[in-house]
């Protein structure tokens, strides 16, 4: 996990640079980055932030890019639905990607543990501190980091590691490639909607493979 | 250009995105009311993690301004597959990193892909 905060670190810097470059009261960036705190989103609605675009169309823009998240928050269910309220409302918060995954490929069990919280707030001190403290960095130091040498690639290779541990039968195989493809024949939709298209092909794609491959009965988790 | 956002919008623009990252990331989870989710789809939420890390690397690699880049010498392509290299043989995501890098800059800054 630590290494992977790496990665994070080079895409806080360069989403940094980024909003130092915008235009945008700087003040304003540091006030987006600490309480918004969704890398994509910031980075889609930075131009419009920059050209003074009416508020819902900003509003519109995040929530059509974080549409991904919907999606995880139903996987998520399962294990949080045991917390109160405020507690829910703050892991909400919390829930990024990364930690998404990461939490998922450490518990696939959808059931309640101990451990899940520790787990879940070491993650998240870790991503949030090694997201802001380099986004901090580029917002201040937008001119002087060197965006060409491409540092923000440290983060997909990041991601890239992430992806293939997650490879380990035809089914994700399969699902990894659809998703691929889809993500790049989708590229043109607006608001990164090719992410949710992909997750989406490669979901059924998936589930596809998995019900027409015949295999040992396994138990069934119901939480419910 | 002094068209950028001022000082009032901006924090109610912030508030709101604010707002949307909870709103978004706890859909499924905030409120207690029973949400039918299929069984099926449960079962095909587990691929989702995947999908999202695939769907946001390969353009990443690929693709140019919305394009796929018309030429192999483009370092990303070199510094993806030699990360990808580094993680089937070791399984390290920090040796996955600094490999792709290694491979990355030298062909961006030596040779300008």
């Amino acid at each position: 996990m630590l290494s992977t905060a790496i990665g994070i670190a080079a895409w806080g810097l360069i989403t940094g640079v980024a909003m130092g470059k915008s235009g945008v009261e700087p003040w304003l960036m540091v006030l987006m980055s600490l309480l918004v705190f969704a890398g994509s989103a910031q980075l889609a609605v930075l131009p419009l932030l920059a050209t003074g675009a009416p508020l819902w169309v900003i509003w519109a823009t995040a929530l059509c890019v974080n549409l991904r998240f919907v999606i995880f928050s139903a996987a998520w269910r399962p294990y949080f639905m045991a917390y109160p309220l405020w507690m829910r409302l703050r892991l909400a918060y919390f829930t990024a990607d990364l930690n998404y995954v990461l939490f998922m490929r450490r518990f696939p069990e959808a059931k309640p543990a101990p451990e899940h919280l520790p787990y879940f707030w070491g993650g998240v001190a870790l991503n949030w501190t090694s997201w802001q403290l380099p986004s901090l960095l580029g917002i201040f130091l937008a001119d002087a980091v060197p965006v060409h040498w491409g540092i923000g690639f440290a983060g997909t290779l990041a991601l890239l590691g992430l992806a293939l541990s997650l490879l380990n039968d035809r089914a994700t195989a399969v699902a990894g490639a659809v998703a691929g493809c889809a993500a790049v024949a989708a590229y043109a939709l607006p608001f990164k909607l090719n992410i949710v298209v992909a997750i989406a092909a490669a979901v059924a794609m998936a589930l596809l493979i998995d019900h027409t491959t015949p295999r040992n009965p396994e138990p069934v988790d119901d939480a419910t | 250009m002094s068209t950028a956002i001022g000082p009032v919008e901006g924090v109610i623009a912030i508030v709101g995105l604010t707002v949307l990252t909870v709103a978004t990331r706890g859909f499924f989870f905030l409120s207690e009311r029973e949400i039918p989710i299929p069984d099926w789809l449960r079962q095909g939420l587990r691929y989702a993690p995947l999908a999202a890390l695939v769907a946001v690397v390969l353009p990443e690699v690929v693709m140019t301004q919305g394009l796929l880049i018309p030429t192999w010498q483009d370092a990303r392509i070199f510094a993806a597959l030699a990360g990808a290299a580094y993680f089937r043989w070791r399984r390290g995501i920090l040796g996955t990193i600094l490999t792709g890098m290694a491979v990355l800059l030298p062909l961006r800054l030596g040779l300008g892909w």
